[in-house]
């Protein structure tokens, strides 16, 4: 592994491995309250709301990207919310509602804008663009350690890695809230554990991962990740720390794997061409659920 | 020119691309609701999701055997096998493991929807693959569609409303009472069956109109929408039907007439303008109906509770119903009860009395069951003079006991 | 009826609470509950003496869960108040335990039966506090009040129905709660765990605790309480279970739900 390696493949592996695992954290409490989809909400919102930013400052900077996309992804959840009760709409239908009518006005605010000009696609928004986020300043390992070096790392760097330790100090310090409000929300109530903070926060903190994962990695990598490693580690634990830490792990798994398989094995293979990384890192991660599915010790129900 | 879109006047391709828009929106708004119905509306995310890798390897089977890969029915077949195998997988994991349906749903959509890009990429470096145009899918595109095309769409999309329409009344019978028609001998599994090969059908012709993703909104928003302007399954029907003809009517009409703008989210956003009205206006599920009548309630529930207090010369604790016995006036500020309060408190208590009296001796079983609090209807209202008379009696009759 | 004593001067002057109730254990004012546009409950007036233990008993859909979980602050309220020793739920909250119904959450959730009865002390160790040795032998003597002291590592989904309403129970415990609120505890357990939570209710009841538990065997009420609140969205009857647990507040409460056959068989 050699200079190229770091300056061409390293920081891709790593932003991708800081998103996926950013994302799994959160995911593994909204898989345990049945609110799988809102990550699934999120990432079409994304969309509109890049567009609605753009709009409005005519720029393509990233801060009011991400601005645009979290804000978006908060209204989404607060309307969900909102028909679910005011309408008295189940959960799932209030979703399909919320996103997929934001994800059209998206589309169409984006073809009456000037996306001409701008690199602003759809495409983009749903695959990322993962091998192009490279370091090259870098000669090798030495450049960690040389500050000049480390100034002109791709800032989806930075901020990824930033985000997972958002993710995973808050999963750490309300760690307890956490787990009683999956586990029985209306005793968390009465209780005093604040039920409704906590859980919008951990909606928040998924929308924040998913937002950052999806500027650097394309919006699919974003659902897969929130469940998959979850969903997987839920087939084969009883424990939820355990089930946690195995998610990160297998987030991580996925990663290694799915780069790989994406950027290198065509190339061994004498092909000329690279697959889509994003989408190779998500297939894996199928993969690895299948694979729990049908072998995993817990995989059953056990009550 | 609205105009002559409305009025298929706009040529044929236009025209077919109005009807078949129509028809699906049609077509959509019926098996949304049954999918609404069983509780069941975001396994069309699933399916939708899912009909990608399909798309991708239908495309690259065309390829390999030397056929034009660009071919609809090709591509639709291949769409809908692997939207099938989809929604086979999340029934499986659903039905086999511990996880639950919304968390299948989410893992078999996003996974199945990468390994389709993955499939894209590879698509995308073959010679034939540049033109391929498989990205029109994603977002659904009429432009540059063929005649045989939207004869194609057309032409399916008769077939299953036609199929709906058959299967109409074991669908109906299953989404109403489950129990009950297993009883009857319909095989709610088969139902379901029927419902989701629908919604696969609908899934699959749509995604060259209004896009892969945009699909999902009309299966879900007219239902929605519906369900707000009755309880009967047959209304909810009929008007989810109705949004989403009209929807794709008025959708594709407009986009047709209008250069830049596109056809899924056009229809999608008319959708969901039918879902603000009906969320916001439909005159008993509507939010605004609802919010006036839960105030209605709530001073009324208030009111008397506060005027048998006042009869029966008992505290009052609440701010609230204080506010508002002196906001009607029944007592003064500083909290003496006035003429007008007296006489009503009187009759409350009176009422109150009555009621009980009546549920006490004289109520036949069930009558007026599931309004069980009796104390919020005037009973002169509800009851017979000559009802009310034996009521009376009755009391008088008590009273006269006790002392 | 059971709410306190008017306090309106002749002058019909409206003056503040009542005295004698003010400081009790659990005393609910004019609550009233509705989902839609029909109430669930009405106007309901109820008074928790200390050390009691009291039964809510009704027919399905009475509202006597949705009578607990507006005490507890689970439900909106369209009307009413509610006071733990004179307090609101906001200011008593470690003083009140409440057990909600078993089927209430999904066991097959990954945690053991240490972990379920451990979060009854989440008022003291908050978000970091470590758990300490005293901590843990409070979790151990919470579950052998309730027989469950073998079971700490089992997974929860593992048990059965009875034990898993023991464990909702030692939780409760754990809070070292004066008011203890039980939503159906005896409903689909078997006769061990039902004789297991009766007498571990009692004892609390012993220590001067309050207790209330809403309840659905009419065989057991004589036995189990004594205090009856019998409820059919409207309060029908309150008092000492010999007092109210007759034939005609039965029949009330009830209407034709209730079998002459059933009243025979308790003996009324």
């Amino acid at each position: 592994m050699g200079s190229e390696f770091v300056a061409l493949g390293l920081t891709p592996i790593l932003i991708a491995a800081f998103a996926s695992m950013a994302c799994a954290l959160p995911g593994n409490f909204l898989v345990l309250r049945k609110q799988a989809l809102i990550g699934d909400a999120i990432s079409h919102v994304v969309l509109p709301g890049i567009v609605v930013a753009y709009l409005l400052t005519g720029k393509l900077s990233t801060w009011p990207m991400m601005i645009g996309a979290a804000g978006a992804a908060v209204t989404s959840v607060i309307l969900i919310e909102m028909i679910k009760r005011l309408g008295q709409i189940e959960y799932g239908a209030a979703m399909g509602v919320v996103f997929t009518a934001m994800f059209a006005a998206g589309v169409l605010l984006l073809e009456q804008s000037d996306t001409s000009r701008v690199h602003l696609d759809v495409e983009h928004a749903l695959f990322g663009n993962l091998e192009t986020l490279i370091w090259l300043q870098s000669d090798g390992w030495a450049s960690f350690l040389r500050f000049e070096d480390l100034a002109q790392l791709p800032p989806q760097f930075v901020r990824m890695f930033m985000v997972l330790l958002i993710t995973s100090a808050f999963t750490y310090v309300f760690w307890r809230p956490l787990v009683l409000i999956s586990f029985d929300e209306a005793y968390a109530r009465t209780i005093g554990a604040r039920a409704t903070i906590i859980g919008f926060l951990l909606v928040v903190l998924a929308t924040m991962a998913a937002v950052a994962a999806f500027d650097a990695v394309g919006s699919i990598i974003v659902i897969a990740m929130i469940l998959c490693p979850p969903a997987t580690a839920r087939l084969l634990t009883n424990d939820i720390k355990t089930q946690v830490l195995l998610s990160l792990f297998l987030a991580l798994s996925a990663t290694l794997v799915g780069y790989i398989t994406a950027g290198y094995l065509p190339l061994w293979l004498g092909f000329s061409n690279t697959l889509s990384a994003a989408g190779m890192i998500a297939t894996v991660s199928g993969l690895l659920l299948a694979i729990s599915a049908i072998y995993g010790r817990h995989r059953n129900r056990i009550t | 020119m609205l105009g002559d879109a409305l009025s298929l006047s706009l040529g044929y391709n236009a025209t077919l691309v109005t009807l078949g828009a129509t028809l699906l929106g049609a077509a959509a708004g019926m098996a949304g609701t049954f999918l609404y119905l069983r509780k069941n509306a975001l396994i069309s995310d699933a399916i939708s999701h899912a009909t990608l890798p399909g798309l991708g390897i239908a495309f690259l089977i065309a390829v390999a055997f030397g056929w034009d890969g660009r071919q609809l029915a090709i591509l639709l077949g291949g769409s809908a096998l692997s939207a099938a195998l989809g929604l086979y997988f999340v029934n499986w994991l659903t039905r086999e493991t511990r996880l639950t349906q919304d968390t299948a749903i989410g893992c078999i959509l996003s996974v199945s929807f990468a390994f389709g890009v993955v499939l894209f990429t590879i698509i995308q470096v073959l010679p034939a693959g540049r033109k391929a145009g498989l990205e029109s899918f994603l977002l659904g595109s009429t432009a540059g569609m063929l005649y045989s095309d939207a004869l194609l769409i057309l032409v399916l999309s008769i077939i299953t409303a036609l199929v709906l329409v058959v299967f109409l009344r074991p669908i109906k019978l299953v989404t109403f009472d489950a129990s009950y028609s297993e009883t009857l001998g319909i095989s709610v599994r088969r139902v379901d069956f029927i419902i989701l090969t629908l919604t696969l059908a609908v899934t699959v012709l749509g995604m060259k109109i209004v896009g892969l993703i945009l699909i999902v909104a009309l299966l879900i928003i007219p239902a929605v929408s519906a369900r707000f302007w009755s309880e009967k399954t047959d209304i909810i029907l009929i008007t989810s039907t109705a949004f989403g003809a009209l929807s794709g009517y008025i959708g594709s009409a407009i986009s047709a007439v209008s250069a830049g703008l596109p056809t899924g989210p056009i229809i999608v956003l008319c959708a969901f303008g039918f879902f603000l009205i009906s969320f916001l206006f439909a005159p008993k599920r509507g939010v605004l109906a609802v919010a006036l009548k839960h105030y209605q309630f709530q001073k009324t529930v208030h009111l008397t509770q506060g005027l048998l207090s006042l009869a029966l010369r008992q505290s009052i604790y609440e701010p609230k119903t204080r506010r508002l016995l002196q906001r009607f006036g029944y007592i003064r500020a500083d909290g003496v009860v006035t003429e007008v309060g007296k006489s009503l408190a009187a009759k409350t208590l009176l009422n109150e009395k009555r009621w009980s009296y009546w549920q006490e001796t004289l109520r036949e079983s069930d009558q007026f069951d599931g309004q069980v609090v009796f104390s919020l209807m005037d009973i002169e209202t509800k009851l017979t003079q000559d009802q009310i008379l034996l009521i009376d009696q009755g009391l008088a009759a008590r009273k006269g006991k006790k002392l | 009826m059971m709410s306190g004593i008017a306090l309106v001067s002749d002058k019909g002057v409206l003056l503040n609470a009542a005295a004698d109730d003010r400081n009790a254990p659990f005393t609910i004012r004019g609550l009233t509950v509705s989902y839609g546009q029909v109430p669930a409950v009405y106007s309901i007036d109820f008074t928790a003496p200390a050390g009691s233990l009291i039964g809510i008993l009704g027919p399905n859909g009475a509202g006597k869960s949705t009578l607990l979980k507006a005490a507890m602050g689970i439900v909106p309220v369209v009307s009413g108040q509610v006071s733990f020793f004179g307090k609101p739920l906001k200011e008593a909250r470690y003083q009140v335990a409440y057990v909600p119904q078993r089927a209430s959450v999904d066991w097959d959730f990954p945690a053991t039966v240490y972990d379920v009865v451990l979060m009854g002390l989440y008022p003291i160790l908050g978000l970091l506090r470590r758990v300490s040795k005293a901590d843990k032998a409070k979790v151990a003597e919470s579950l052998a009040k309730v027989g469950m002291q073998d079971f700490a590592d089992r997974q929860i989904g593992q048990l059965s129905g009875g034990q898993q309403q023991r464990v909702f129970l030692a939780r409760a415990l754990t809070q070292r709660a004066d008011v203890f609120l039980l939503d159906e505890p005896f409903s689909g357990v078997d006769a061990a765990t039902e004789t297991a939570i009766i007498s571990v209710l009692k004892i609390l009841q012993l220590e001067g605790k309050t207790v209330i538990a809403v309840h659905h065997d009419l065989s057991t009420v004589s036995t189990y309480f004594d205090h009856l609140f019998l409820l059919n969205r409207k309060a029908v009857a309150y008092g000492s279970v010999t007092k109210v647990f007759t034939k005609d507040n039965l029949v009330t409460a009830y209407g034709g739900k209730l079998g002459a056959a059933q009243l025979d068989a308790i003996g009324l």
